[in-house]
């Protein structure tokens, strides 16, 4: 790709050097490695005979409070992200309401989802219902981006038509733009409802309630067997939510 | 009964499609709409429905001038006027009796087009017409189920369910194989006929035109060239509409009916 060989020499020799250096700086402390290998081996160890009795009413009530936020704020998301979605699409909307609701996505999108939860606990303290507001805002800023970037290339040709029959604007959004998104706004919702399960166990060690902060709790007090429990109950959760969805999505394809 | 004039486009690019046209049809008249690609057929049909904005110039359905209407007004004429596309333009996810009964949108109200309650008499007419183009078997398969023949009656017969006096064609054979092309064109002109219909069809295919439309207007860069019977059709016609060709194989009555494609034309007539 270089095509002087002295050249390309020493660009090699320049990223190995600096390699060299970098890896330098890194200051191992072997000891702790040592005790960290000790703590993983123990952390594997528990996960292999998961606790799921000792804690099992904390575990319980968290999965019950992930599972209700992320239902919930998916619901409320969608009902909000569709009518934004609508309004940013630059082939349905004026301009003015166009703008409104791309900045409204754009500020949805701007913040990750940790930050915005770290918000949301102080303005309303700890607890499920922060949780619920930040995965809402969460979903409004996926979905309503994503359904408005695909109602902007649904086919015209469609939309054309029905307004040639002297159909109303409700009227052409139900026949000619619902029926063209529809299918990808359910896989999309299908597919969020299992990131939003994901995230809900993230942002419960901010504080914002779910399986989070029940393994966040678990894990401070070294309870490696109890934390072992939790993460196969997310996994397992996660993988139901998946097969659910691919099954949600064949079904409306 | 339709009556253009002086009509004009500009495009926001500055592009002008259209440069002062001035056409008028009659109440069961059908012309062909001939011209080169990018000559201004589809912008022309399409201001005449509004879908697209003319610049300036009137358009004149009836006593009614449509030119200047807007919201409800214009919806109300627009279901006069039905509109048939090259791509069928079908709701692919939808069913055949839904995309037939969406002619009927601008008489059924938001709510009853929601929980597709459409009035008896539009279910009724339906039938018939599916019943007419010869898809009543196919009534309760998706729009993307069909072939492409079989989608552009559904478009004909969600044009005709409008009930209308006029019909816009864009290009109605364009993406069919010549067979289908014209049965298609049989059907249109028939339905036409049958109804005392008027109708504007764009069309590409001049011996297809010629096969099937009385009366042709040729348009080049937005002005109207040749407005006349489709026995006038000449070579230096044909060359005025689409510039210069060798045109005496599609000319008219100049030595076309024994060979080249009027020949391919009395053949596919043989085999139906």
């Amino acid at each position: 790709m270089i095509e002087s060989p002295l050249v390309r020499w020493a660009a090699l020799l320049g990223i190995a050097s600096y390699l060299a250096l970098a890896f330098a700086t890194i200051d191992v402390n072997w000891t702790r490695v040592s005790e960290g290998v000790v703590r993983a081996a123990r952390l594997f160890e528990s996960f292999i005979s998961p606790n799921f009795t000792s804690r099992w009413s904390d575990i319980q009530q968290g999965t019950i409070e992930s599972l209700t936020m992320t239902v919930t704020a998916t619901v409320a998301g969608v009902l909000l992200a569709v009518p934004i979605g609508l309004g940013a699409a630059r082939n349905l909307a004026p301009w003015w309401v166009y703008g409104i609701c791309r900045g409204v996505i754009a500020a949805s999108r701007a913040l990750q989802d940790i930050i915005v939860a770290i918000f949301f606990v102080a303005m309303f303290g700890f607890g499920p219902f922060a949780g619920f507001l930040t995965l809402t805002v969460s979903t409004i800023g996926f979905l309503s981006k994503l359904l408005a970037d695909d109602i902007e290339e649904i086919d015209p040709g469609q939309v054309e038509a029905i307004r040639a029959t002297g159909a109303g604007f409700w009227q052409v959004i139900d026949f000619a733009v619902a029926s063209q998104v529809i299918p990808r706004l359910i896989g999309l919702t299908a597919y969020k409802v299992d990131i939003n399960f994901r995230e809900s166990s993230v942002i419960g060690i901010v504080g914002a309630g779910g399986i989070g902060a029940t393994l966040n709790t678990a894990l401070d007090r070294y309870e490696f067997d109890t934390a072992g429990a939790i993460l196969l109950i997310i996994i397992g959760i996660v993988m139901a939510c998946e097969y659910g969805a691919g099954a949600i999505r064949k079904r409306f394809a | 009964m339709l009556r253009i004039q002086a009509l004009t486009k500009t495009y926001k690019n500055g592009e002008a499609a259209l440069k002062g046209v001035s056409l008028g049809v009659e109440a069961g008249e059908i012309i062909g709409l001939i011209g080169p690609s990018g000559a201004g057929k589809s912008t022309l049909i399409r201001c005449v429905n509004r879908l697209i904005e003319p610049s300036s110039g009137r358009v004149q359905l009836g006593e009614v001038e449509l030119t200047g209407l807007s919201g409800g007004a214009l919806r109300r004429e627009r279901r006069r006027i039905g509109m048939i596309f090259q791509e069928y333009a079908l709701i692919e996810r939808l069913t055949v009796m839904e995309n037939v009964l969406a002619g009927r949108l601008g008489y059924t109200g938001f709510w009853n087009s929601w929980f597709r309650r459409f009035a008896a008499q539009d279910v009724q007419r339906a039938i018939a017409l599916l019943e007419r183009v010869g898809l009543i078997d196919h009534i309760d398969k998706r729009a993307d189920a069909l072939s492409g023949g079989q989608r552009q009656r559904v478009g004909i017969a969600r044009a005709l369910i409008q009930q209308p006096e006029l019909l816009l064609v864009d290009e109605p054979t364009a993406s069919l194989d010549p067979k289908t092309s014209r049965s298609v064109m049989r059907l249109l002109t028939e339905l036409c006929i049958e109804n005392r219909l008027a109708a504007i069809v764009n069309i590409h295919d001049v011996v297809l035109a010629q096969a099937f439309l009385p009366r042709i207007v040729g348009l080049n860069a937005g002005i109207v060239v040749y407005d006349g019977p489709a026995s006038g059709l000449t070579a230096e016609v044909l060359t005025s509409i689409y510039g210069e060709e060798d045109w005496t194989r599609t000319a008219a009555g100049e030595g076309g009916s024994d060979d080249g494609e009027p020949l391919v034309i009395a053949r596919m007539e043989a085999e139906q």
